[in-house]
């Protein structure tokens, strides 16, 4: 199968023979490496294994879709099967990029269909996939099986019937939290009736039925499949009639949990829940209540991720559920569980390495509940192997902070979002720098900080100075001067990804960097200070870089949003007429 | 060659700033960083941020502190649209409160209760017996209501009519339709455990 090379057969010449492994041995203990890292590592060694490893990659990581382009790649990694592209920047998540933007996958599928035929998997992050390049995709690769689009745009359930229809080996479809269109469930009535290699189904983020019958039918016959997200659409008793076909089960996303049933049902289910012994992965669970969690009982010992992040459960209602969740590592609640029900998870879950917590109602500014600085006290206390966070909360002090990260040292992922911009530590008054302060100088692990708060040049002072492992920081209405984003760029050797929005960072700090930024992957600056005399001084200096400016107003020096990313592909030759290449 | 001034307010922008709050009000110092540029904005996107508060109008107002009328800000705070849109359904259906039909026979004409506002039967039983001035006996799994002429009872999702009681509250609210207090012989039917 190996499509078979020629070889630079006089490079062996000139290099010293007794220190040569041969090729296929060099291949052979390459092909064992599978972190992209260690790859990327190992080719920099001598020009031998630059090859050896080139031949033997056959998983692609592309963390920039435009920092590479699809001939650069098929012409240097002849062998790949299964490709990872991420598209736009992170904050397009949050309507801070215009649509129409760019990342779609199309002119990559017609390259690797040319050169890739043996393609078999997929993964796309904040991408634009039409449907036109789904059943392009599903045509064109005959070996196809996996494919997972996360925050990705463009396409429909039309899509997602092309690739049940031509897929015959398909093993993956993973469709999560994607802006996708409905035109019916019909898609899941594709899948051939001889179809049986599934794995992995998730269609969660649906927003509509599906076909409960095909999907009944296709679940019964896939005996191995693992991993099930259905949409909210699918009830309660039709969970049952799934689970009953599927116990071999390790991964499942419910339906809506919210629906009558009668006592036989009750027990029906909770029989069904049983015998799933594989189940260490639940999720869904919309509109639950604590009325059938006594369902969820006899499977709750063995989870190890529970996702209620799309149930507005009650404190009270967390506190009967997680004594029975006492092997949790990561969960995600909604803010309507509140302080106490974060006391719950300290008390019953001593294994959490993980919690998100969101907020129910984001926009209603004038509510004052959700969780606060007591619950996540409350966590840390209960939870001391918590290093992944992600918090949103109305109210924090800056003591509150210094405590938990006295109780959880090991973060290496903090979130926290106070929700009003620029809020104080509200029982001092004082801007929210000692409480960042004292997370990167405890957490010395720390490799992806998102601030928030009112906060001065202080806390970039802290972060440049301590926080010596962050690959990835997130800034919003934060800083006082160009100062702040100067401390960070000297001071963080590991920091990749910098994204900054409505701060007073301008030309002087966006120029300070510029012996750094081909060490990261991107920066992005919106809502700054920055103008377009520095971004073309940038670009001019910085031939690797591609500095692409979008601007509010034809005419004005400001700048509105600038994204500076390295690039062995040179300006992009797809940028839309509102994206300007420097 | 920097550009500090703009948010010391060194340039007196908001004099001649254009926006479409209420005259006289002001901004709170914190805001400072955004207000100035998000004033010229006017994008389409902003629309989608507003879920079901208000409307996109109000993006670009002044940003006071008095609560009824802050604005929302682009992308703030960043929750993922797709998470945004699972939740848009049911803040309204919090704001807008449950109200079904209540008839009560040989009533002339029929009332509105929000079952919202009742934190379960016993709140409910109250409300009814204030609107209409009558009494509900006392309610036994065995014997439904036993000790008035009245039987509370309710239409189901399903259509079928049900005494009130039955099951658990929650259940209720959410495949309650209307309610119908039920007088004389019908009642004592459903009165008496059928």
């Amino acid at each position: 199968m190996d499509p078979k090379r020629s070889r630079n057969s006089h490079e062996s010449v000139n290099s010293s023979e007794s220190t040569r492994f041969p090729d296929e041995v060099l291949e052979r203990v390459l092909s064992l490496l599978t972190s992209h890292k260690d790859r990327s590592s190992v080719s920099l060694v001598c020009k031998d294994w630059y090859n050896a490893e080139r031949w033997t990659r056959t998983h692609v990581f592309i963390g920039n879709c435009y920092s590479v382009s699809p001939e650069i790649v098929v012409g240097r990694f002849p062998a790949i099967r299964s490709v990872t592209l991420k598209g736009k920047p992170r904050f397009s998540d949050f309507n801070l990029v215009p649509e129409n933007w760019g990342a779609d996958i199309h002119q990559w599928l017609v390259v690797f269909a040319e050169k890739y035929p043996f393609l078999e998997e997929l993964r796309l992050k904040r991408m634009t996939v039409t449907d036109e390049s789904l059943e392009f995709l599903a045509t064109s690769f005959s070996y196809f099986k996996a494919i997972s689009l996360m925050s990705c745009d463009g396409f429909s359930t039309d899509g997602l019937a092309a690739i049940a229809t031509h897929c015959k080996n398909l093993t993956e479809l993973d469709i999560q939290e994607n802006d996708m269109e409905d035109n019916g469930g019909g898609w899941l009535s594709c899948f051939p009736e001889n179809f049986t290699s599934l794995e992995v189904l998730n269609f969660a983020s649906q927003q509509g039925d599906v076909s409960f019958d095909a999907l009944e039918k296709l679940v019964d016959r896939c005996k191995s499949l693992r991993v099930l997200k259905v949409d909210k659409y699918v009830k309660l008793e039709q969970l049952h009639r799934l689970l009953v076909r599927a116990p071999q089960l390790t991964d499942l996303g419910t339906g809506n949990f919210q629906q009558e049933l009668t006592p036989r049902q009750c027990a029906e289910l909770e029989s069904a829940f049983s015998n799933c012994k594989n189940l260490h992965t639940l999720s869904g669970l919309w509109d639950a209540t604590s009325l059938y969690f006594p369902v969820l009982y006899s499977a709750c010992g063995r989870l190890t991720f529970l996702n209620l992040s799309y149930a507005a459960l009650q404190s009270g209602d967390l506190a009967k559920l997680l004594p029975h969740c006492p092997n949790l590592r990561r969960l995600w609640v909604l803010d309507t569980v509140e302080d106490e029900g974060l006391e719950a998870i300290g008390s019953s879950c001593p294994l959490l390495e993980e919690l998100r917590v969101f907020p129910a109602a984001p926009f209603d500014l004038d509510i004052n509940r959700g969780v606060t600085e007591s619950g996540f006290i409350a966590v840390s206390r209960g939870c001391p192997r918590l290093h992944y966070v992600l918090y949103f909360c109305r109210q924090m002090t800056n003591a509150a902070v210094a405590t938990i990260v006295q109780n959880c040292p090991d973060f290496t992922h903090f979130r926290l979002c106070i929700m009003n911009p620029g809020q104080r530590d509200y029982l001092t008054g004082e801007p929210m720098d000692e409480a960042f302060g004292a997370v990167v100088k405890t957490c010395t692990k720390l490799q992806r900080l998102a601030i928030s708060g009112l906060l001065t040049d202080l806390t970039f002072e802290y972060i440049g100075k301590y926080a010596k492992n962050l690959e990835t920081l997130s800034v919003a209405f934060a800083g006082s001067s160009d100062w702040g984003m100067q401390c960070v760029l000297r001071g963080c050797p590991k920091l990749r990804k910098l994204e900054i929005r409505d701060s007073p960072f301008g030309n002087a700090a966006l120029l300070s960097g510029l012996a750094k930024y081909e060490s990261m992957r991107s920066l992005w600056m919106s809502a700054c200070n920055v103008t377009m005399n520095a971004c073309k001084l940038l670009a001019r200096e910085k031939p690797r870089l591609n500095v692409e400016v979008m601007k509010d107003d034809e005419t004005d020096s400001q700048v509105d949003k600038v994204y500076v990313y390295r690039t062995i592909a040179g300006p992009r030759r797809d940028a839309p007429p509102f994206v300007l290449t420097l | 060659m920097e550009i500090c001034a703009v948010y010391e307010g060194d340039l007196n922008l908001k004099a001649t700033e254009l926006r479409l709050g209420l005259p006289g009000t002001d901004e709170p110092e914190k805001q400072n960083m955004s207000s100035v540029r998000n004033n010229k904005r006017a994008s389409p996107d902003t629309a989608e941020d507003g879920g079901s508060k208000g409307d996109s109008d109000t993006k670009n107002s002044d940003r006071e502190s008095a609560p009824a009328a802050k604005a929302q800000v682009v992308g703030w705070p960043p929750i993922r649209s797709y998470r945004k849109n699972s939740f848009q359904s049911k803040k309204t259906e919090v704001e807008t409160g449950m109200y079904v039909k209540v008839s009560m026979d040989g009533a002339p004409y029929l009332r509105k209760i929000d079952l919202k506002v009742c934190k379960g039967y016993a709140d409910l039983l109250k409300a009814v017996k204030n609107m209409f001035k009558l009494t509900i006996g006392e309610y036994s799994e065995r014997e439904g209501y036993k000790g008035s002429e009245y039987a509370p009872t309710y239409e189901d999702k399903d259509g079928d009519w049900m005494l009130v009681g039955d099951v658990p509250w929650d259940m209720f609210i959410s495949s309650c339709k209307r309610l119908r207090i039920m007088k004389g012989s019908e009642a004592k039917g459903l009165a008496s455990g059928v």
